[in-house]
């Protein structure tokens, strides 16, 4: 049993998110994390999805999602070079100078960026791989985080590969 | 200009429609408007759920594609049932529905439903038709999607609106449908059909598993011919049966929990199994890890992810039943030998043959044989689901496709008389008759106001037990003859026909069941037998839920 990073290609019709995620949940399957935007073509959206299970499983779950009219293309690029991102935004307490100093200081190594400076608080906004982001949110857990926000992870073929051609 | 009622219709005779079952309501007036002169015959059903089943017994007894109409709300709700055993079953079924106009769309509007939310898990596609210039389109794609790969229900959505304004053209005539999500393959790949030949030439003890696709793909001929080739002894799924005569020497009747000890018996010993067109459902193959535990397995679908969903396979050939056998029989030179093998299974045959006690007592299994015999496989036979189902599927010779209509995967109680009506338009020249529970009729008895009607010569045999049996059997079997909620009182079937303008005759007695089936199938119009038979019998032979198909319990010994 392992995370598997699923990329489906689908028409951008309305009602194609539901239908592909009230399929997974369906078929016992919890979706980790996903998220989902218009891509370089036209009338077309990309899915990214992260399920748990075992190969077998996620075999069938692939089939299943292939089968819906509007999916044109399922890629497992689990086992694939590729590159995966998420963004967070991150709400934490910096009431005193010492914790905005330290917090803005953690910020630049992670190279995160402050969006917001309130009297009482700094929104952080980083951009890594999922394990970057759960280590800064365990660092900036101290100082009170009051919210936290995070997309699904997106993730792309590196090379000249693309998920793409009809199935 | 035309309204967008119009274009419906003459999208659905441009699909070769010519008859939908349905349910008049406030969002379907525009529907209904046309479809007053329209040359597609519409028949009334009592209940939208009729509707559904209707549309379904058209297709499965035709192989065309079934219609079904309810309005919005609770009419688009009593066809989920319908479209459900459809999906379940791979029947090519478009529903209609209508919906709240446009603008009120999300408000909860009087009989507004999610439908096409509803149905989702249900159907292969749905569409909620939002711009009446996209009819025509969605018209045609609906029934490319239905008919075509694995076949399944597509509903369609139509808010009132969208059916009542004019416009220009014909709604996009469709033409050819382009759709970049759904390419079905037809032509199983060339390797992988010599890696299943080189298999069945080695075999020693080949069985062929055979089920509902070998119907809906046609394939019958051809999976005849590669039995009769190979010399491999076949044996069918409910879905499957009537693919092969049932009296051919090479058919062991039906497998799984209420399959035939020589059919069971067979899948547990052989060395090669060929599954075609099937899903090894549960009901299929009992306990997975002992279903054909000692067998390399070879499984032509058409829909790829029903290969190794629940079992391992060996070598997967993904297409249509029909081409990849018609393949694989030009291909075949080695022919397995498979005498030793044959007369080992026709020794099953003979020793433990499907059977029942027939003495004096009006017995459920002598009704299905007098049938039988009578008809000699020239009727279309639908069921309900229990013991009904069963005691057909065991005791009825089937001898051609689409000549058994039964609600397999979903198991739908009251299915068979609705489903009985559309087996009839689809095939008025053969007698239909639905094989009945006193449960499973009094869920859709409502029907015999239609076959009144329209004068529909359906003929129902209710195998009255005042039981909802098959519950009683397991209650029986496996919770000590507690027979909670499973008795029912006694109902007057005749009468009840009746007074619906139906003719019928009560049967209590043995003596009594020929000569009712021959007055029931003379008659011109409906009927319906109320058969009084053993109260508690029982399907036998049975594998328990969970056990493996060869621990058989009720097997005969000859």
């Amino acid at each position: 049993m392992k995370s598997h990073t699923l990329s489906l290609l689908v028409e951008n019709q309305a009602g194609v998110l539901s239908r592909v995620a009230g399929m997974f949940s369906r078929r016992g399957f919890n979706i980790e994390s996903l998220a989902v935007g218009t891509c370089e073509e036209p009338n077309m959206s990309r899915i990214t999805i992260v399920v748990y299970g075992d190969d077998l499983q996620v075999e069938q779950v692939m089939k299943q999602a292939n089968k819906l009219i509007e999916v044109v293309k399922v890629s497992d690029i689990t086992q694939r070079e590729s590159v995966a991102r998420e963004l967070a935004l991150i709400k934490v307490v910096a009431e005193t100078g010492t914790s905005r100093a330290e917090i803005m200081q953690i910020a630049d190594i992670f190279r995160a960026q402050i969006v917001d400076v309130g009297t009482r608080t700094l929104v952080l906004q980083v951009v890594g791989d999922t394990k970057k982001i759960d280590a800064l949110e365990t660092l900036l857990r101290q100082y009170g985080i009051t919210e936290l926000v995070r997309t699904g992870k997106i993730a792309m073929l590196r090379g000249s590969k693309t998920v793409k051609s009809a199935k | 200009m035309k309204t967008g009622a119009k274009i419906l219709i003459e999208a659905l005779q441009r699909e070769g429609v010519d008859t939908i079952f349905g349910y008049p309501g406030g969002s379907v007036l525009p529907i209904y408007d046309e479809l007053y002169d329209s040359s597609i015959r519409h028949i009334l059903v009592r209940h939208e759920q009729a509707a559904a089943h209707a549309a379904d017994g058209y297709a499965r007894a035709s192989g065309r594609v079934g219609v079904c109409l309810a309005t919005s709300g609770p009419g688009a709700c009593n066809l989920v049932t319908g479209i459900a055993t459809a999906y379940m079953d791979s029947v090519p079924v478009v529903a209609l529905t209508g919906q709240v106009p446009t603008g009120m769309l999300g408000n909860d509007a009087f009989q507004e439903s999610d439908i096409t939310g509803i149905t989702m898990p249900v159907t292969k596609h749905n569409y909620l038709v939002k711009n009446g210039a996209d009819i025509g389109q969605v018209v045609r794609e609906a029934f490319y999607i239905a008919g075509t790969g694995r076949p399944g229900p597509v509903l369609i959505d139509l808010p009132k609106d969208v059916t009542t304004n004019q416009m220009a053209g014909d709604g996009g005539d469709g033409g050819e449908v382009l759709l970049r999500g759904y390419q079905p393959t037809y032509r199983g790949h060339v390797r992988q059909i010599e890696k299943a030949l080189a298999l069945v030439g080695e075999a020693e003890r080949p069985v062929i598993y055979a089920g509902g696709g070998v119907v809906h793909s046609n394939a019958s001929a051809e999976l005849l011919a590669f039995a009769e080739r190979a010399a491999v002894p076949v044996t069918t799924t409910l879905m499957g049966l009537g693919s092969l005569p049932c009296d051919h020497p090479l058919n062991l009747g039906m497998l799984g929990m209420h399959g035939t000890a020589a059919a069971n018996y067979a899948i547990t010993e052989s060395d090669l199994l060929l599954a075609v067109g099937v899903r090894f459902d549960d009901r299929v193959t009992g306990k997975l890890e002992a279903f054909a535990p000692n067998a390399t397995i070879v499984h032509i679908d058409i829909d790829p992810a029903e290969i190794g969903k629940n079992k391992a396979v060996d070598v997967p050939i993904v297409g249509d039943v029909k081409t990849v056998l018609a393949t694989m029989l030009e291909r075949m030179q080695k022919h397995p030998q498979t005498e030793g093998w044959r007369n080992r299974v026709s020794g099953w045959k003979q020793r433990h043959p499907v059977t029942f006690p027939d003495d004096d007592h009006l017995r459920p299994q002598y009704v299905i044989r007098q049938l039988s015999d009578i008809l000699k496989g020239e009727g279309i036979i639908v069921s309900e689901v229990g013991q009904n189902q069963m005691w057909t599927a065991l005791h009825y010779c089937f001898r051609k496709p689409r000549t058994w209509l039964t609600s397999g995967g979903l198991g739908t109680m009251g299915y068979g008389f609705p489903a009985a009506i559309g087996a009839h338009f689809a095939r008025p020249d053969m007698p239909v008759i639905d094989i009945a529970g006193d449960g499973s009729f009094q869920m859709n008895i409502q029907e015999l106001g239609t076959v009144a009607q329209y004068d529909i010569p359906v003929k129902v045999f209710v195998l009255n037990n005042m039981f909802l049996g098959m519950v009683r059997q397991w209650q029986e079997l496996f919770y000590d003859r507690r027979y909670s909620y499973t008795e029912l009182p006694p109902v007057d079937f005749v009468g009840i026909a009746k007074a619906y303008g139906v003719d019928g005759i009560r049967v209590e007695e043995k003596d009594g069941v020929r000569p009712a089936i021959e007055a029931a199938l003379a008659a011109d119009g409906p009927f319906v037998l109320d058969f009084r038979i053993e109260r508690e019998e029982n399907v036998f032979p049975m594998a328990p839920a969970g056990a493996a198909i060869n621990e058989m319990i009720g097997v005969h010994q000859e």
